[in-house]
């Protein structure tokens, strides 16, 4: 048997958890440099998966399969497919930059505090969290893939809940209440959803008697498993509805904002950059895998949700007062235009989506990260409370400044690249609303630049002006992911050429082909 | 040779990067890794002009492939370069500008303590306005296409201290994302339609689709060229960019950048052949662009902000040129280039006069600067004679055509655009005769004035002279910025003829973008007579008005036109009302709605499915329970309906 590679990547950063975990309080910096080497570890591991598949190879590689609850037809069932590389990657790259980001987030309170900060707790959850999401992106049995996705929001509660910044503007109590509250609907709301995709999981097993994503595909494709046309809808509106919460899609989006702006600067990249990813990439291995004819029937209403999510999100992020409540917003809208890519169901707009992901993970991070350094500063998330720091902070508003735009999918910089191909994408099944996303790029360019104004231009505000600019800790964090801003959106090839075979075989499980050219131009 | 092109790229991205992370240590010299870099590139491109000459018009166009860019099932973009006369021409004004204006620079912010990193963006703005003009796809063009926003976006906001100048970056930034967002669904419907966007198969194969098709590519990318090339219905931000440093206003906002639109439009000009409707709505945004900016340019007391009126006028002439097709491309660009010269020349004048005169803008506290700069009034008087057409010099040359071809649109058409044309020069005689007069000539306004103006009292004296608050010693600047005018005075005076004499610059460009002659109802001479007519009658009402007259310190009121005029014809309140405060109120009202309407809604459909919002209010205790109970729950669910499937 070969060796397990993926489980190792998943189990590292569990037993890291653990280990961490296990630190005497006391000995708090070993805590942390543990986590740190932990999460480098899978790293190295992320990067052998990666370098381990061939993307044209089979669908799913590096397969281990296993009797589980034999009773229940539940097997221990691994496989990636070119998706789930790029983003187990992608994940195992973001914690590193998460932990060093975190680093003093969860310190113990200097002076007269009650409260006691668990910092091997902080560091141990987080690696928790990375290894669930990473068999979640692994698992290619339902039932599998679902005990994780439920699992995964344990962590985050505590995330959430237990560690917000160290200032707030109302006062420690209020902010203790508006966390728990913030934490609390981030759980409820995703308890909810994943009740109903429970429902639905049961549902499954009833009709195809086993949880095997490939075998119930296989199963679908040869006629040998037939759903009736209502039974696969509702089966998958279950899926769907879960994963919709999760992604966040409109109008299911406003436990995000709530959780994003209390959560420390790190947890909320953990959030929208790694956890919520699963969301949108369960679309495409799921909701399209499981269910072809249901997710063609439900695309023109997803397209509107998607629509919405991007233009209100924006809308939204224009009007905020609080800058990660901003940034979230802006994640409402780009998690749109990621749910736009996958449902137009072209190569354009899948391939898109899924860079998407990368993308966004990277670009949030470089933006939020530096947003968190720049609010432990000042000790305020209100927009209203900076002005003018560019004078004081150059390297902290210039790198804020291109996160910034790489939120705003400048060209030049990777999100553009997985923007353009998302709407061109869907521009070329659904003209008109191609051109109704195309908005959305004004609107980005708005909520960005008005930040970034407010903030770091003007006059400089009294209360900044002793502002120190970026540390060696800081610039550690922030200078990769703006190489890798910059690199992938020049070059994306690597990644474009493990993603596209993944792709072409979602497309053929929908049986999609790509619109053609009205005239074959002389090449 | 081809291997040369992307080094014309690269040379200026390389001082972009040395500079702008190099950090403290290069403060010392980073503004001359900067010109040589720029400098550098104009030599590159001078060889590679030199080769091309050397070859057959027809065999001229090179290309340079680097590398797949976006390789995705059924699209394919590259990083290709292609190189030919038209880029060819934007490349020598684009370095050969680009260089003079960095060396000017090196005088011009020399007390600026954040003067690497202007340099910095400098070197940023020609990688990406270079990169505009030889990507040889439009995907890669959008990529200097927005590069050259972002380093405008820089520019105008350098000194980001001043609110005003943050918020006209910001704004230049915005109104350029909605031609943006045409430029965006123009490739897309070029890819729906040709399967592809790269110039050479789209260009080739236009006549293969409908009308229709066209029509729609051609007005979306004339959407794009109104956003970067500051044409109405999007030229608010033109005006406002004048916050830039002088330097900036003179390569990125009079001679390169905002041309761009213009070469978006001759390079697509397969298209727009095929699309007269297309066509005559360039001509009609042409046309109504470049009375807007000679109507505003008049009425500005601000010394850059008529000259940006101004340019946004020429470019109208520019895009009116390329909207009449093959009869008008070749003029377009020539104007272009003129323009370049002569547009560089008197803002890099602005500037000097500006730096003589403690960076004071308003042209009512100038007045008989021709004896202190005798240099600026030589060099900015040649451009200013350029610009209005006298006859011999370069604007001469260039406009004249234009007006030609538009009376040989032919038909009422013709005649109305023909008509809007010369009306255009007369009243750009008549601005520019004011802003010479009003600068040079007259009363010494500036005299026994201890106080700063009023307007602009957030100056500091770190942005470009220290001590606006004293009486200004109106000087002439140094050799560094001297020089570049100069230079930029021989083209304004030579290079129309050079390039008008023999059609040498026709036989040039013929082979890209194509040429036919027009044939005006009324002969040549006759629209030049007229022309000079116009010119003679503009210039003497201005000189009845300024020269004549006493200029007032302080505006008059002014007619109801000229208060409009002013106020950018009210564009800007338009756009205030509008779109500013109509925006605020959406966001604002749908902020409320998100708080209490969506997540209300959302949390009440799940209350009355399961208790969530009772839950919520009782969030402190419990949670942790219902969360397992709810797992378990779920699980035992799970469980039981297994065992019963497997009773069953």
């Amino acid at each position: 048997m070969s060796f397990p590679l993926l489980t190792a990547t998943a189990v590292l950063p569990a037993l890291g958890a653990i280990a961490t975990a296990a630190v005497p309080a006391a000995r708090r910096t070993a805590a942390k440099w543990l986590a740190l080497l932990v999460s480098l570890g899978t790293l190295a591991l992320a990067v052998t998966v990666l370098l381990r598949f061939d993307p044209d190879g089979d669908r799913y590689q590096l397969t281990e399969s296993h009797a589980w609850i034999a009773d229940f037809g539940v097997r221990y069932e691994l496989g990636v497919d070119g998706i789930a590389v790029a983003l187990i990657a992608l994940t195992a790259l973001l914690i590193p930059f998460i932990i060093l980001a975190g680093w003093h987030d969860a310190d113990p309170l200097e002076t007269g505090h009650k409260r006691w900060r668990p910092t091997q707790g902080f560091f141990a959850l987080i690696l928790a969290v990375e290894a669930m999401v990473i068999i979640s992106f692994e698992a290619t049995d339902v039932f599998l893939f679902y005990i994780f996705f439920e699992a995964m929001l344990i962590p985050m509660y505590f995330l959430i809940g237990g560690f917000g910044d160290r200032t707030h503007e109302h006062g420690e109590e209020t902010a203790a209440t508006q966390r728990s509250y913030a934490a609390v609907k981030f759980l409820l709301y995703n308890l909810a959803g994943g009740l109903i995709m429970l429902a639905a999981v049961i549902g499954l097993y009833v009709v195809a008697g086993n949880f095997s994503l490939t075998e119930i595909a296989e199963a679908r494709a040869d006629g040998s498993l037939d759903m009736a046309t209502n039974t696969e809808r509702w089966l998958f509106l279950g899926f769907f509805f879960a994963f919709a919460v999760k992604a966040p899609l409109w109008p299911l989006h406003t436990w995000l904002p709530n959780a994003m702006g209390e959560a420390t600067a790190p947890v909320a990249v953990l959030i929208t950059a790694v956890v919520d990813k699963v969301g949108t990439f369960a679309m495409l291995r799921f909701c399209l895998g499981l269910f072809p004819e249901a997710s063609k029937w439900a695309t023109p209403a997803i397209l509107v949700l998607a629509l919405i999510s991007i233009l209100y999100g924006a809308l939204l992020a224009v009007g905020q007062r609080d800058i990660k409540r901003l940034v979230a917003y802006a994640s409402i809208s780009h998690f749109g235009f990621i749910i736009l890519g996958i449902f137009a169901m072209t190569s354009q707009g899948q391939s898109g989506a899924t860079l998407y992901m990368v993308n966004h993970g990277i670009s949030t991070a470089a933006l939020m990260l530096v947003a968190g350094f720049l609010i432990s500063r000042r000790g305020s998330r209100l927009i209203a409370d900076y002005g003018g720091v560019q004078k004081v902070a150059p390297v902290l508003a210039g790198t804020f400044l291109i996160g910034g735009l790489a939120t705003l999918s400048l060209p030049g910089l990777a999100p553009f690249v997985s923007e353009f191909l998302v709407l061109v994408g869907t521009f070329a099944r659904y003209p008109a609303v191609g051109i109704i996303a195309t908005f959305g790029i004004v609107l980005a360019a708005l909520y960005v630049l008005v930040l970034y104004q407010r903030t770091m231009t003007g006059p400089v505000k009294p209360e900044v002006a002793k502002m120190p600019d970026l540390r060696v800790r800081e610039l550690v964090v922030v200078t990769p992911l703006i190489a890798l801003l910059l690199l992938l959106g020049v070059y994306p090839k690597p990644v474009t050429d493990i993603v596209n075979p993944a792709v072409q075989h979602t497309m053929s499980d929908v049986q999609k082909k790509d619109p053609q050219p009205e005239v074959e131009a002389a090449k | 040779m081809e291997n040369l092109i992307a080094l014309l790229v690269a040379a200026p991205l390389l001082g972009a990067a040395v500079l702008l992370c190099g950090g403290r240590r290069l403060d010392a010299v980073g503004h001359w890794i900067g010109t040589v870099l720029a400098a550098a590139s104009f030599v590159i491109g001078a060889v590679l002009f030199a080769d091309m000459l050397g070859k057959d018009a027809e065999a001229r166009e090179i290309g340079q492939h680097l590398f797949s860019w976006i390789p995705v099932e059924g699209f394919q973009a590259d990083i290709a370069f292609q190189l030919d006369q038209l880029s060819m021409t934007f490349v020598l004004l684009i370095t050969g500008v680009g260089t003079l204006i960095h060396l000017y620079s090196i005088g011009y912010m020399e007390h600026d303590e954040r003067r690497r990193r202007f340099f910095g963006y400098l070197n940023l703005f020609l990688a990406a306005m270079l990169l505009l003009v030889l990507a040889d796809n439009y995907l890669l063009l959008y990529v200097g296409w927005e590069g050259v926003g972002l380093a405008s976006y820089l520019l105008i906001g350098f000194w980001q201290h001043k609110p005003s100048a943050a918020t006209a970056a910001k704004k230049a930034f915005l109104v350029n994302r909605v031609g943006d967002m045409g430029l965006s669904i123009a490739i897309m419907l070029m890819f729906t339609t040709f399967g592809t966007f790269a110039f050479g198969p789209v260009l080739e194969s236009a006549g293969e689709t409908s009308e229709g098709k066209l029509t729609a590519i051609a007005l979306m990318l004339l959407l794009a060229a109104c956003g970067k090339s500051a044409q109405v219905p999007l030229q608010s931000w033109l005006g406002d960019a004048m916050e830039g440093p002088t330097p900036v206003s003179a390569l990125i906002h009079a001679a390169t950048m905002v041309t761009a639109g213009v070469y978006l439009i001759v390079r697509s000009a397969d298209i727009f052949n095929l699309a007269p409707d297309a066509q005559l709505v360039t001509t009609v945004v042409g046309a109504v662009t470049l009375l807007f900016g000679a109507i505003v340019g008049c009425a500005k007391d601000d010394i850059k902000k008529a000259l940006a009126g101004s340019t946004m006028s020429q470019i109208g002439y520019m895009v009116l040129a390329a909207g009449l097709g093959p009869i008008g491309y070749v003029f377009a660009i020539m104007h272009l280039v003129t323009h370049g010269f002569f547009k560089a020349g008197l803002f890099l004048g602005a500037g000097s006069v500006m730096h003589g005169m403690n960076d004071e803008v308003d042209m009512r506290k100038y007045g008989g600067l021709r004896k202190y700069m005798p240099v600026t009034f030589v060099t900015f008087g040649l451009g200013y004679l350029a610009i209005i057409g006298f006859p011999g010099l370069s604007g001469f040359f260039s406009k004249d055509k234009i007006i030609e071809a538009a009376f040989a649109k032919g038909g009422t058409e013709g005649w109305i655009l023909g008509g809007v044309a010369l009306l255009g020069a007369a009243i750009t005689a008549y601005y520019m005769t004011r802003v010479m007069l009003m600068t040079f000539f007259g009363e010494e306004r500036w005299r026994n004035r201890a106080t700063a103006s009023p307007d602009q009292p957030d100056v500091e004296p770190a942005a470009e002279h220290q001590g606006a608050h004293a009486e200004p010693h109106p000087h002439e600047s140094p050799r560094s910025m001297t020089i570049p005018m100069i230079v930029l005075a021989f083209g304004s005076v030579f290079a129309g003829a050079f390039f008008g004499v023999g059609d040498r610059f026709m036989h040039w460009l013929e082979p890209v973008t194509g040429h036919e002659h027009g044939h005006p109802p009324v002969s040549a001479l006759t629209v030049t007579l007229s022309t000079v007519v116009v010119l003679v009658l503009g210039a003497g009402l201005a000189y009845l008005h300024y020269g004549r007259r006493p200029v007032p310190v302080v505006a008059p009121r002014g007619s109801l036109l000229t208060r409009a005029a002013r106020r950018d014809l009210l564009q800007d309140d338009f756009n205030h009302v509008v779109l500013v405060r109509g925006g605020e109120h959406l966001t604002r009202s749908l902020v409320y709605v998100d708080h209490t309407l969506v997540d209300g809604v959302v949390n009440g459909t799940a209350a009355s499915v399961g208790g969530l919002s009772g839950r919520l209010r009782k969030l402190q205790n419990g949670y942790a329970r219902s969360y397992a109970v709810s797992m378990f729950g779920g699980a035992a669910v799970l469980i039981a309906a297994t065992l019963l499937m497997r009773a069953v």
